[in-house]
């Protein structure tokens, strides 16, 4: 089990500016991430857009502030669970929260901080009425292993790198069959993979369908058939073993908005003296809490995880004073 | 300041004012209207969560390819769609008339 201070939910900026802000205090922060790496959507999204509006920086790249970032907080040694989603929350009977992953993980603190952004980035998928039916019984909207589709027949939809790159590997002696299903005949990828795509297309190892979509999915028990629907053939059915849908990742709220917290528009409802929520030592700061004025806004991120740090510690030690040190006086002394 | 009509996704129309001096995009104009268009990415064409149809026959400037690019990634993809945060508000879209996509 893995126990700390202060439990972060989520490893975007406000996440690890947490970990500074609470490192200056002495607290200890740990931090779970459904994504495999820090810095929430500026990493996973827009790491090479330019924002203007972080104090002091007129112009930094999403990808180098999270890099920064984790440079700032260094010297307070934050703990990463990554990869994994926050599932389950409940109190032991010292009054400490216990955090389970999706993947079994067990983190102890007393206090919780959701810096949650948008939610957890999960795979989109496509609006097919049937479609849970066939999870796991040959439609996977991640390729984690490819060896899995050796020998079987894969469909693969989607326009971008990861359609490109999936459908050039699997086509190189691993799938018997590859089918690639793209809505129209650009491909956002590569230059060289779409190159490569359509050289397979040719040589007859990828069949290659394109101004098509998957509509329908069918089979007894497990997938055995797609219905494609082309811009202007209309509809066919293509039999198949597997069908990975690849159209990217969009953030959910998840399994936070079972956690008893009071919600408003996919947002988390906070006192804006300490960003806490409805439940005591549970805080929620950045874009995923909302209060009247509330601005999404990374500075505005920042500043709340500076003010619920506070509270935390408050928290944490009812009896200590806490006096406000400046770094300009005392510097950063890490653990 | 212009006209433009929404049409959520229970078909109820809503006509909008909208300012031409604000660069505002139809997302963000949705959004102030409190219509349920999401805008996450904040309207950079890298979500497509402000996914739209263009309902009028207006000549919208032709789609770029981060738009095109973020549409592979939605559903429902017409002929027709946009992303709204790519339709700038200006005066010659008086009368534009935009569905909302359905979400999913």
């Amino acid at each position: 089990m893995i126990q700390t201070d202060i439990l972060i939910i989520g490893a975007g900026p406000c996440g690890l500016f947490t970990v500074f802000e609470a490192g200056l205090l002495k607290l200890r922060c740990h931090l779970i991430d459904a994504l495999p790496q820090p810095g929430g959507q500026c990493a996973e999204i827009y790491p090479k857009k330019p924002i203007y509006d972080i104090p002091a920086y007129p112009s930094i790249l999403a990808g180098d502030l999270v890099d920064q970032l984790m440079e700032q907080a260094e010297p307070f040694k934050p703990g990463f669970t990554l990869g994994e989603r926050a599932e389950t929350i409940v109190k032991d009977e010292e009054d400490q929260f216990i955090v389970t992953t999706n993947r079994g993980t067990v983190h102890c603190a007393p206090i919780i901080a959701i810096a949650g952004g948008l939610g957890c980035f999960e795979p989109r998928k496509p609006p097919i009425a049937n479609l849970p039916d066939f999870e796991d019984k040959g439609v996977e909207y991640i390729i984690k292993d490819p060896e899995f589709y050796r020998g079987k027949r894969v469909v693969i939809s989607g326009g971008g790198d990861s359609a490109l790159d999936w459908t050039i590997f699997l086509a190189d002696g691993v799938a018997s069959e590859v089918t690639l299903v793209h809505r129209r005949d650009g491909f956002r990828g590569h230059l060289d993979s779409v190159q490569k795509v359509m050289d397979l297309a040719e040589q007859g190892k990828v069949r290659l369908l394109t101004n098509a979509e998957v509509v329908g999915t069918e089979g007894d028990g497990k997938l055995e058939t797609l219905t494609v629907k082309h811009k202007s053939e209309g509809e066919m059915t293509l039999d198949t073993d597997h069908w990975v849908p690849l159209f990217g990742l969009s953030p959910k709220l998840g399994p936070i908005s079972d956690w008893n917290l009071n919600i408003s528009k996919n947002a988390i409802e906070v006192d804006t003296f300490d960003y806490s929520t409805n439940v005591p030592g549970i805080y929620a700061i950045g874009d995923i809490n909302t209060y009247p004025g509330k601005l999404k806004l990374i500075l505005c991120g920042f500043h709340e995880a500076t003010l619920m740090v506070q509270s935390a510690f408050k928290r944490i030690y009812p009896d200590k004073n806490l006096v406000l040190k400046y770094t300009t006086v005392n510097g950063v002394a890490g653990f | 300041m212009i006209k433009v009509t929404v049409v959520d996704r229970e078909g109820h129309s809503h006509e909008l004012d909208a300012p031409t001096d604000m660069g505002m995009n139809m997302m963000e104009l949705c959004k102030s209207a409190e219509l349920p268009v999401e805008g996450t990415c904040g309207g950079m064409a890298m979500c497509a969560s402000c996914h739209m149809y263009l309902r009028s026959d207006h000549a919208l400037p032709k789609k770029s390819d981060d738009e095109e690019d973020m549409l592979d990634e939605a559903f429902h993809v017409t002929d027709e769609s946009r992303l709204g945060c790519q339709i700038h508000l200006a005066d010659d879209l008086d009368g534009l008339v935009v569905e909302l996509a359905p979400v999913g």
